[in-house]
């Protein structure tokens, strides 16, 4: 596991500067913590309760309370499958089967030489693209059993897997970082909205149908 | 037949529509400028006058919320942008803020004009990395044009925006607990009153708006009140980007007239999938919200109607299930969800969520009895109205909506499991058989 360093304090302090008061930072920094540990070690804590004048008691209070923050090594890929209602009846069930069976790994545990984190996400906000699944919490929209399996199958051999709606793949900890310090450089990734996001602008272009002009304006 | 009116949504095709410059290509900014000529006022009265309501489920008049924002109290004021996403169905906040971030940052800077905040926040769910991206890149590329940060445009108003990443917590969608989290606590709701107006973030007044409703007030402000209230109805003014999701052909986003019918989408999103091609149940705007059947199809989705039908419109995107879906399954994994969720403030949402869950889990396995029918509609009616907020309420929905349309279900549910009666792979969405 790497070290907070000198430099991951600086960048914590760096991180209240955002806020009026400095311990609205907390989520970014435990992000920041994650994206260098891989989950939030008592270290962790200490550091972020000394740079936001907190007590250790007070952080590990909002550490253990968000579920996107570890307590053990997340791995290099965190994989999320939706088993909420929606998803999961439209076949998120046997999407999370096929991956827990493929990894021999239930609900938040890891596969057995510790790379992939297998978790039953709740609502991913992407109930049009179900079953819905993420990897580093990048979408990876409109799964089935196999197509899922063969994500796993590809991250394992070190292939690129592009997200369906996102960037290229890099690891759990890159995406923490992300959170921290969003930009990275990948905001256009992904490019214009999808098939799905565009499906009734392109009935109404079909079916010729537009919103009322605006008036015609002086300014 | 009402039509679709892509507004928000409307060049969402275009490659480069989240970028500032192909914002600007289709008019983005304008109705910035024009109202940074205007007084504060004036814009909240339009955004009054326009009955603009929240579009985040509750659907409060949104320039009311902002004029009980005390004026000339010498404090400081804050906007902050409910981005927490989450209810289960909800999927619109996150197209909007990945295709078109620049109407939400354009909103916020037009919204905090209005209220008179200098900081504004706009706290994002955790999750979504790639929305994330996109509205900070939006709100640098806007601090990059002079259209956020000190004298904007020459007009003397200064406004800071901070993107703010959630970690997971569906609670943190209720606006006092969003508060809590921002100010880097446990997202734990707040007793109310007061309100967020005059005691939000850092308990000055404050005003938390939903991102769709953010995203609104470029084109309002813009095109008039005259032209917003061409949509929708008197009551339920205005388009709604409509998510359509579940047991339809065509999945997405629809975005129509407040008023349209379930039918009338239904037909957009090219009918019902699979089963026997008819609506067994939906949901008009996430799972907090009561269920409906095909009786309802013609009810027109507004806020006024569906309320009057029993239910809510909520966040406006349905959720379509086929005659192969097992309500007791459905129900019974909302309730896992809301006992996930439940922060653990109040006693009646953190007990009464793991109880009804355990008991609908008999139901599931078949081992339901007619006595727990009743035990869950008192432990619903312990827990609604009883909860410290509404997610103990949205807790108590799901279960009283379905044994009104669908008590067979739960007879036959006490003897016989719901996965024979209801085979799941009917329901999935492809034809490859599960392999076990």
């Amino acid at each position: 596991m790497s070290e907070l360093t000198a430099e991951t304090r600086a960048h914590m302090v760096e991180l209240t500067h955002r806020y009026p008061e400095k311990r609205s930072a907390i989520m970014p920094i435990l992000h920041l913590a994650q994206s260098v540990q891989d989950e939030i070690t008592p270290e962790a804590m200490q550091m972020c309760a000394e740079v936001l004048d907190l007590t250790t008691a007070e952080v590990n209070a909002v550490a253990t309370f968000y579920t996107m923050y570890k307590r053990r090594p997340v791995g290099k890929h965190h994989i999320g499958i939706c088993t909420n209602t929606l998803c999961a009846l439209l076949g998120g069930d046997a999407v999370y089967e096929a991956v827990s069976e493929r990894l021999g790994a239930g609900h938040n545990e890891t596969d057995v030489d510790g790379t992939f984190w297998l978790e039953r996400i709740e609502c991913q906000a992407a109930c049009t693209h179900a079953p819905a699944m993420t990897v580093d919490w990048e979408f990876m929209d409109c799964q089935t059993p196999a197509s899922a399996v063969d994500v796993i199958d590809r991250l394992a051999r070190g292939e690129t897997v592009v997200s369906t709606r996102g960037p290229a793949i890099r690891d759990f900890q890159a995406t923490e970082h992300t959170l921290a310090f969003p930009d990275d450089g990948l905001a256009g990734e992904g490019g214009e909205a999808d098939a799905i996001m565009c499906a009734g602008l392109t009935v109404a272009k079909e079916r010729g149908m537009s919103a009322p002009p605006a008036p015609a304006q002086g300014a | 037949m009402t039509p679709l009116t892509p507004v928000i949504t409307a060049h969402w095709d275009e490659p480069d529509y989240f970028t500032l410059e192909g914002y600007r290509r289709f008019g983005g900014y304008r109705a910035l400028a024009k109202a940074l000529t205007m007084e504060p006022d004036a814009i909240i009265g339009t955004v009054k006058d326009s009955g603009l309501r929240g579009r985040g489920g509750a659907g409060f008049p949104t320039g009311l919320k902002w004029s009980f924002v005390p004026q000339n109290d010498g404090k400081p004021h804050y906007l902050v942008v409910n981005a927490d996403e989450s209810e289960p169905g909800a999927c619109k906040d996150v197209p909007i803020m990945m295709a078109n971030p620049h109407a939400l940052v354009e909103g916020v800077i037009i919204s905090s004009y209005a209220i008179r905040a200098q900081h504004a926040f706009i706290y994002i769910r955790g999750e979504v990395p790639q929305a994330i991206r996109r509205v900070a890149a939006a709100v640098r590329e806007a601090e990059q044009a002079g259209l956020i940060g000190d004298n904007i445009q020459g007009s003397g108003f200064n406004l800071r925006v901070t993107v703010h990443s959630g970690a997971g917590a569906y609670i943190c969608g209720e606006e006092t607990a969003l508060l809590d989290s921002l100010e880097g606590r446990r997202g734990q709701p707040r007793l109310k009153p007061p309100f967020p107006a005059t005691h939000g973030l850092y308990a000055v007044p404050t005003v938390v708006n939903n991102v769709e409703t953010i995203a609104n007030i470029p084109w309002i402000v813009n095109n008039g009140v005259e032209w917003f209230r061409q949509f929708g109805t008197e009551k339920s003014p205005g388009f709604k980007v409509f998510a359509v999701s579940g047991h339809v052909n065509r999945p997405g986003i629809y975005e129509a007239p407040l008023g349209i019918t379930m039918r009338e989408l239904l037909d957009y999103a090219g009918g019902v999938r699979g089963g026997d091609g008819t609506v067994k149940f939906w949901i008009p705007g996430g799972s907090s919200v009561p269920m409906l059947t095909a009786d309802h199809l013609d009810t027109p989705l507004t806020y006024e109607a569906m309320a009057e039908a029993g239910t809510m419109l909520g966040t406006g995107t349905p959720m379509v299930f086929n005659n192969t879906i097992s309500v007791v399954k459905a129900v019974t994994r909302w309730l896992e969800f809301y006992k996930h969720e439940s922060c653990g403030k109040c006693t009646p949402c953190r007990e009464g969520t793991y109880w009804i869950t355990g008991v609908l889990e008999r139901f599931e396995h078949g081992a339901g009895t007619d006595p727990d029918m009743k035990l869950l509609e008192e432990v619903c009616g312990q827990i609604a109205g009883r909860s410290f907020c509404a997610l103990g309420d949205a807790a108590a929905t799901p279960y009283p909506a379905a044994l009104k349309y669908f008590r067979d279900e739960f007879v036959l549910a006490t003897h016989t499991p719901v996965d024979e009666t209801f085979p799941p792979v009917a329901g999935y969405v492809f034809s490859e058989v599960a392999a076990r």
